[in-house]
This record gives structure tokens, C-alpha cells and sequence, in this order.
């Protein structure tokens, strides 16, 4: 298999649709029959940074390549950015509303999640700018 | 234990995959914050919650888990049935609240890991 590459618009107005690309994504891995561990760590990393952009940034873009040995994630935003991206990596630490408690994130688990299930995690952002969180999953 | 068992013993109604209820689970993971459940992977195959949203539906979905419960008598719509159905994952209701179900599984010899 020589390495694929997946695109993925996300929605930023629709709270039903979040998650949509990280299903998509899934059944892709399936079908290219990438380990089963590998596809369930990408699969969460890439949900929990796709409802990060659909209820902080108003939605945007994810990459995704499939290699032999990995897999790479790029979600990228042209929301608000992440003015203390420590502070925002802290479990807890959350500035989410209403609306997304009411669907069940708003937690501030959702970072440090994507860092336990990633292999590799680097969150680039410019407040008023946007945000690239791009994460390794090896397999 | 069997999907089938864990219907009798909540006493829970079956919404959707009436057909799969021979499936085993051997743990379930309970909360009604989906990052929570998202934190512990630990090959849980239901999932007991109080919060009603496609999300749970998709939660499950990156989780691989077969089964959801919604607990307090809570009706989920025809949307999050529809997206269950496309992931063939069976939906149950139960009167009970979250602890008290919880308990009930948990003494009849449900894990939590
Ligand atoms: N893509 C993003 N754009 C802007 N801010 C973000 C983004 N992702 C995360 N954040 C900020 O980091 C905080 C922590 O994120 P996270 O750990 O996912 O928890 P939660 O989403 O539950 O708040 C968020 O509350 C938000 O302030
Ligand atoms: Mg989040």
C-alpha cells in the first residue's frame, strides 16, 4: 500500500454532523485494513480535535495520511487560536459552553485525550488567527 | 454476559438490534460525559449514560462498543436510532437511574474493565 491521503470538510454550525469525518475516516482505515488499535487511537484523536473545531473554532479542515507504519492527522482552523496552549492541555481546563455540555464534551478532557492516544502531538496557533493540531498514531 | 441478560436484569427496552442480543459484553463504562468515556479505553462493550444526543451514537462508535443504555427513561429520537442502526449498534432504554443500573449489572457480575 503506498501512503493515501483523506480530506474532510467539518461543519462548524452543526452539532449533529460532529463526528461525521472522524466515522468516515474510520471506515476508511477499516477498509485499507490498518490495525484495529491503531484505527480505534486515530479514530478518537480525530474526534475529540473534530468537536474542538465544530464548538471552538466554528469548524475547518482535516488531513489525514495513511502510511504503512502511521498514521497523520492534521485538523486545521481558522478560529479564535489557543492563547496558553498549556493551560489548555491541562485535563479540566475549559472555556466550552452550554452547548457543548449539553452534548456531552466541555469537559476539558478533550487535548489531553488526543495526547494519550497519540503517539506525537504538536498544537501550532495564532490567537485571532486559527489552530493546527497535527498528531502520529504509529501502528 | 450476553445483551439479552442485561436487558432482563434492567428490565429495559429494546429499540434497536432486537436480532443481536446474542452479544457478549464482558465490561461497560458509565458517564454522562462522552470525553470521559473516550479517556479509558479498555475494550468496554456498552455504554450506560443519562445524556440523549447522536454524540453518545458516535462516542460508541470510536470506542467499538455494540451496546448503548440509556438510563432515567430517557426516549432517544429517530435520528440517533437511525445512526445506531447504520453502526450496528443495539439501543436499550431502562427506568433506572445511572448508579442503581450500574449496581444492578455491576452485582450480577459486569465488569468495569
Ligand atoms: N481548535 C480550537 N480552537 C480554539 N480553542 C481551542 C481549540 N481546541 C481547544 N481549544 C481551547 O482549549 C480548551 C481545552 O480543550 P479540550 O481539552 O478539548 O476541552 P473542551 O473542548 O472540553 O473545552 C478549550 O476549552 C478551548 O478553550
Ligand atoms: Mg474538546
Amino acid at each position: 500500500m503506498s501512503e493515501v491521503k483523506l480530506t474532510y470538510q467539518v461543519d462548524g454550525g452543526d452539532l449533529v454532523q460532529a463526528g461525521e469525518a472522524s466515522s468516515k475516516m474510520k471506515m476508511t482505515l477499516k477498509k485499507l485494513g490498518m490495525p484495529a488499535e491503531a484505527i480505534r487511537k486515530a479514530a478518537i484523536c480525530m474526534y475529540e480535535g473534530e468537536i474542538n473545531m465544530v464548538i471552538h473554532a466554528d469548524g475547518g479542515r482535516v488531513e489525514v495520511e495513511v502510511g504503512l507504519d502511521k498514521i497523520v492527522i492534521r485538523l486545521i482552523d481558522h478560529g479564535p487560536g489557543i492563547p496558553d496552549v498549556d493551560k489548555a492541555m491541562e485535563e479540566g481546563f475549559t472555556t466550552a459552553g452550554a452547548a457543548a455540555r449539553n452534548l456531552g464534551f466541555g469537559a476539558g478532557m478533550g487535548l489531553p485525550n488526543m495526547k494519550r492516544y497519540s503517539d506525537d502531538m504538536e498544537v501550532d496557533t495564532i490567537v485571532g488567527v486559527g489552530t493546527t493540531v497535527t498528531m502520529r498514531v504509529d501502528c | 454476559m450476553n445483551l439479552r441478560e442485561i436487558r432482563d436484569i434492567l428490565d429495559a427496552t429494546v429499540f434497536c438490534g432486537e436480532n443481536s442480543l446474542d452479544r457478549e459484553v464482558k465490561s461497560a463504562c458509565a458517564s454522562d460525559f462522552m470525553s470521559d468515556v473516550l479517556a479509558f479505553v479498555k475494550n468496554q462493550g456498552l455504554l450506560l449514560t443519562g445524556m440523549v444526543n447522536p454524540q453518545v451514537v458516535r462516542t460508541a462508535e470510536m470506542m467499538d462498543m455494540c451496546c448503548i443504555v440509556f438510563v432515567r427513561g430517557k426516549q432517544p429520537d429517530e435520528v440517533i436510532l437511525q445512526m445506531a442502526r447504520e453502526r450496528d449498534i443495539v439501543v436499550m432504554g431502562c427506568k433506572q437511574r445511572l448508579f442503581i443500573a450500574c449496581g444492578l449489572l455491576y452485582s450480577k457480575g459486569l465488569a468495569g474493565e
